[in-house]
């Protein structure tokens, strides 16, 4: 069997999904959230490397280095805020993130 | 050699305000806790030296970078627009963070690049510079958000932005991919050059996620579940920041792309933008009649509001964005001088943010009872007030492109949010009088009278200057 562009998709689609998932159906703990949110980054730099082989582009390889670039900063930012919450709150339970009404 | 030179003059006010904020950051570190006040104003004064430059630049249209910027008329007018109400959002805010004690030289500096993202989002001609501009813009707000750190309603309205917002710039990042893969290209000309050939299911999926993710930086619903809350949660100031300067960059940034690269997908897009719109105008006005918090309240008018705005989206064209930037103009001022409004309302104690809490104001207060009920009746769309003309504009754009229901729609919801704006009202000028507030800072009081005096039918002759530039900023996008 070759391994075509389609395949490349469907993985990575696989993960946007269960990134997606990850977020909504989650009820334990705010890391996870983050993790989640990461999945989703990475399933989007899959598709960009596989678009960027099968067009012979390098733009796709060139987001795909900003796309980590980033998810890096996101990550710090997102563990900066999480360690505030933790700080004043005590506790990172998604179920307790319930102060304001929304 | 001189290309590289010519791109660095273009780029000029954004390379400027980050190295401004770079050389505060610095100056802040060494002078410590205490320059807080002092690097809030001379960022401010950046702002207006960088809304002076875009200005002196505003007639002419080039590209940088090899096209992953475009310097347009429809850039320059976001650019001042967004440039502007951060400088006032910081000359107002700083006496209330200086009461709070959370006056901290990071503000400022976080505001400072949170407007260089946006600059750089309003000015993308790629979905590469699009992409690094609106992260740039979002990281920084994420932070903003949760900057009170000792307040637990802060920290959380932070982390509540943070999560869906970074679901948002994932759905965003998936449909560029797609985009990508199926135009095989992000510049905005490419993508442009694909979707005008034969109908691509790639191309229009792409396009549906990337306008989630953008719908939710402008807070339309089903996009919206962290408004209410980041709105009441984070400082007042930084709600102020939040409701004006990226809701503008976001707005143009939807006009450029979905009139730039995709305006031979009309047909696919107006559909979603409809939807948006109706839903969003909807939600917002039924979500507020219910709200005590002056705050909350202000997030659902900022949510029918980009409704509102939606309708002229979703008309596009020349006519369509003209009339969206019309009433993005008059919104900013209005929401500005509302909340200089809002940030007046301080007693003895602190800060108060109920809406009871403004009972009676019209006889404790007279100045700032004129100034509040004059702005809300404005953003009501009462005649012959300015918000009126702004939501004119938006009907005759979208009766003129056949969108005769969406026109109607709006007007009768305007009816449902005439009720809650004019509550406001009724109670600061019937209700007992309660605590009086203490006087206002001058920037408050002068930010809240002048947007209040630009409300009035007597200055409708600067209506038509507006109109006119917002009409030369959208015809950039033919």
């Amino acid at each position: 069997m070759i391994i075509g562009l389609g395949h490349y998709l469907a993985v990575s689609a696989i993960l946007f999904t269960l990134g997606i998932f990850g977020i909504f159906v989650n009820r334990k703990n705010v890391i996870i959230i983050l993790m989640s949110i990461e999945l989703i980054l990475l399933s989007v730099n899959i598709n960009f490397v596989a678009f960027s082989t099968f067009l012979h582009d390098m733009g796709g390889q060139v987001f795909a280095l900003f796309v980590l670039t980033v998810a890096a900063a996101e990550a710090a930012v997102g563990l900066a805020i999480l360690v505030v919450y933790f700080r004043n709150r005590g506790d990172i339970a998604v179920d307790d993130i319930n102060l304001m009404k929304g | 050699m001189t290309s590289f030179v010519s791109n660095l003059v273009l780029i000029a006010p954004e390379a400027g305000l980050a190295i401004t904020a770079l050389v505060l950051l610095v100056a802040g570190a060494v002078r410590g806790e205490r320059a807080g006040g002092l690097i809030s104003w001379l960022s401010a004064g950046a702002l207006l030296l960088a809304a002076l430059w875009v200005m002196r630049d505003a007639g002419s249209s080039a590209q940088a970078f090899n096209g992953a910027l475009v310097f347009d008329q429809l850039a320059s007018f976001a650019k001042i627009a967004v440039l502007i109400s951060a400088a006032l959002v910081l000359a107002m805010g700083n006496r209330f963070l200086r009461d709070e004690n959370i006056i901290k030289y990071e503000y400022a500096i976080l505001v400072l690049l949170a407007v260089v993202g946006m600059m750089i989002m309003v000015s993308a001609n790629d979905l590469l510079s699009l992409y690094v501009g609106l992260e740039l813009q979002s990281l920084s707000l994420y932070v903003l958000a949760a900057f009170n750190r000792n307040s637990l309603r802060a920290s959380e309205a932070g982390l509540k932005y943070f999560v869906l917002g970074g679901l948002a710039s994932g759905l965003l990042l998936y449909g560029i991919s797609l985009i990508y893969g199926f135009a095989g290209t992000t510049r905005f000309d490419g993508v442009a050059a694909a979707a005008g050939g034969h109908m691509n299911m790639g191309l229009v999926i792409g396009l549906v996620f990337v306008l989630s993710g953008l719908a939710f930086k402008i807070s339309a619903v089903p996009f919206h579940m962290w408004t209410p809350d980041v709105y009441e949660g984070a400082p007042t100031p930084v709600t102020a920041f939040f409701a004006t300067a990226p809701k503008m960059a976001a707005i143009a940034l939807i006009a450029r792309l979905l009139n730039g690269p995709f305006a031979d997908l009309a047909g696919q897009w107006q559909q979603v933008v409809i939807g948006l719109s109706v839903l969003s105008m909807t939600l917002g006005y039924f979500g507020a009649i219910m709200q005590r918090n002056i705050k909350r309240l202000m997030a659902y008018s900022s949510i029918a509001n980009m409704g509102y705005a939606l309708i002229a989206m979703a008309a596009g064209g020349v006519v369509g964005v003209s009339a969206l930037l019309l009433y993005m103009g008059l919104y900013l001022i209005t929401t500005l001088g509302l909340f200089a409004c809002i940030l007046a309302m301080r007693q003895g104690e602190g800060m108060v943010e109920r809406i009871d809490d403004l009972a009676g104001l019209s006889r404790t207060r007279p100045g700032l009872a004129l100034s509040f009920s004059l702005l809300m009746m404005s953003i009501a769309g009462l005649p012959p007030l300015a918000g009126f003309f702004g939501k004119l504009y938006i009907f005759m754009a979208a009766v003129d492109q056949g969108l005769l229901w969406l026109a109607i729609y709006g007007a009768v919801l305007s009816v449902v949010g005439a009720f809650y704006y004019l509550r406001v009202v009724k109670i600061i000028w019937f209700d007992d009088p309660g605590p009086a507030f203490v006087a206002p800072s001058a920037t408050l009081s002068l930010t809240a009278g002048a947007a209040a005096f630009f409300m009035l039918p007597g200055a409708l002759w600067l209506l038509p200057a507006l109109e006119r530039w917002a009409q030369a900023a959208a015809a950039a996008l033919s």
